[in-house]
């Protein structure tokens, strides 16, 4: 296994946020690697949406860089390469499963075929004729997630996901993934909940803008000697206040 | 500008629209109605020397006005609520651009406009006898050009308002002094001056005027050619601030 050799999808460099005068992401600097999952845990509003925004180019970056397979993020080529699904269902409530896959299909070019095979493999046939509407909010997150795949894109971020999901189809979804990584694509997963990250290759611990680990989750575990990532995630922030924090 | 990208953003929101049948009625409907109510109101005031009832004078001024005061909430409202509800985030990570957006956003609410426009044309004309020296056809075309006006102003002052409520409260400040002051109550040169120079930068003024030519002239005057030639001007001018509002990246 050569994984230097494979250059990283997203290289975040020395990245800073600032949002109404407020510092979002504090002088951020990871390299998420390609063909895996890599997750991105830490609690709600510690500025994980941002970067994920940051990272599909629609948000303003105040300094440093975010790089996507070699070009800037938010770089025109990059618009057909990468599938963002937002936290709340981005879809349109008044048009039917079949019509919101078709509508991001014809942004991008893709023909009624892979609209077939995204609602199929999300499980969604069924209610492929239903206003979107009327589906559940879990069902929302799958519409919304087939509108992502239809592009095939390389790189998919995904905020939040299996919020609100039923254990059942969480698992369902991260075999979903899974087989994605498993294809060559990468995948950006957030996440508030720390029992997720054992579906993942590498993690992203992150809390008030800035990066507390980045690595496998054994790794994390064993060098915290936690034996969950919950207890993990408390220690590394015990760790990191001991250092008095610079103002 | 990618044609497909436009096209397809034009079937979804007419779609999305088709599925809202209460409004479906009323843009098509209200001003039809209003008209004949407006009949019904002047029906006892006497005729003027030139033959014309004040009827006549009225209703065709208002043929531009309606469609112009239906399009404009009901597009401010619409894109209030993309810019809203996280799809434009997501749009703005595909291939589609701004201008693609904004003129799915138009056509969309110009077709449905015009189908307004020739009902009210129609209602005018057929039930309530309008009557006018020129051509119905110049009155529907202005028509049109009128509820365009009002889809290009909704999606520029669509940014301006934070929540749908404020978007409908833009509909008196947009729309009534653009009405009072586009010689419908009193001939524009008959206006204080500083009131006749704001008129003049007015687009709804140039309908009004486009459409009292109409009235007195049998044949399309020059003039007359000239004020819808402003107001298509303004149409394009809105769209494009409009795309000047929209931002690929949030700050």
């Amino acid at each position: 296994m050569s994984i230097a050799a494979i250059p990283p999808a997203i290289l975040i460099d020395n990245l800073r946020i600032e949002r109404r005068g407020r510092t979002v992401i504090d002088t951020m600097s990871v390299s998420v690697r390609a063909g895996i999952i890599t997750g991105l845990l830490g609690p709600s509003g510690c500025g994980k949406t941002t970067l994920m925004r940051a990272i599909v180019g629609a948000q303003r970056i105040t300094a440093g860089s975010i790089t996507v397979f070699a070009e800037a993020a938010g770089a025109r080529s990059l618009r057909r390469r990468i599938g963002y699904v937002t936290q709340s269902p981005s879809i349109y409530p008044d048009l039917t499963t079949v019509e919101n896959v078709r509508y991001f299909a014809a942004l991008y070019g893709v023909g009624s075929d892979r609209v077939r095979e995204v609602i199929d493999a999300v499980g969604m046939t069924a209610k492929r004729h239903e206003p979107a509407g009327n589906l559940s909010g879990g069902q929302q997150g799958r519409v919304s997630l087939a509108c992502a795949l239809v592009c095939d894109p390389d790189l998919l971020i995904l905020d939040e996901p299996t919020v609100g999901l039923d254990p059942v189809l969480r698992a369902e979804l991260w075999e979903q993934f899974r087989s994605l990584a498993d294809s060559g694509k990468t995948l950006l997963v957030s996440s508030h909940a720390m029992d997720e990250a054992r579906h993942c290759t590498e993690l992203v611990l992150m809390r008030d803008g800035a990066i507390l680990a980045h690595a496998a989750p054994d790794d994390i575990m064993r060098r915290t000697g936690c034996a969950d990532l919950e207890a993990a995630f408390v220690s590394l922030v015990l760790d990191d206040d001991r250092i008095p924090e610079a103002l | 500008m990618n044609p497909t990208i436009h096209w397809a953003t034009t079937v979804r929101i007419l779609t999305q629209l088709r599925r809202d049948r209460r409004t479906v009625f009323l843009i098509l409907l209200v001003p039809g109605v209003l008209t004949v109510l407006l009949h019904y109101v002047l029906s006892r005031q006497p005729v003027g020397p030139d033959g014309r009832t004040p009827f006549d004078r009225l209703a065709i001024t208002q043929l531009g006005a309606l469609p112009c005061a239906v399009m404009f909430p009901i597009t401010a409202i619409s894109m209030r609520r993309e810019r809203s509800n996280g799809t434009l985030d997501r749009l703005f990570a595909t291939p589609m651009t701004k201008l693609d957006l904004l003129a799915g956003y138009g056509t969309a609410f110009s077709l449905a406009a015009a189908a307004q426009a020739g009902i009210v044309t129609l209602v005018a004309f057929e039930v309530t006898h309008l009557r006018i020296d020129g051509s119905p056809l110049l009155v529907f075309m202005i028509s049109v050009l009128g509820a365009m006006l009002g889809v290009s102003l909704g999606l520029f002052f669509s940014a301006f308002a934070t929540t749908e409520f404020q978007a409908v409260q833009f509909s008196p400040i947009v729309l009534v002094p653009q009405l009072f002051l586009a010689g419908v109550l009193v001939p524009r040169d008959r206006m204080p001056g500083a009131l006749q120079a704001i008129s003049n930068v007015l687009p709804l003024s140039y309908a009004v005027e486009a459409l009292q030519q109409v009235s007195n002239h049998a044949t399309a005057t020059p003039q007359m050619w000239h004020d819808t030639g402003i107001v298509a001007v303004f149409i394009v001018a809105a769209l494009l601030a409009g795309a000047a509002t929209l931002q690929r990246r949030s700050p």
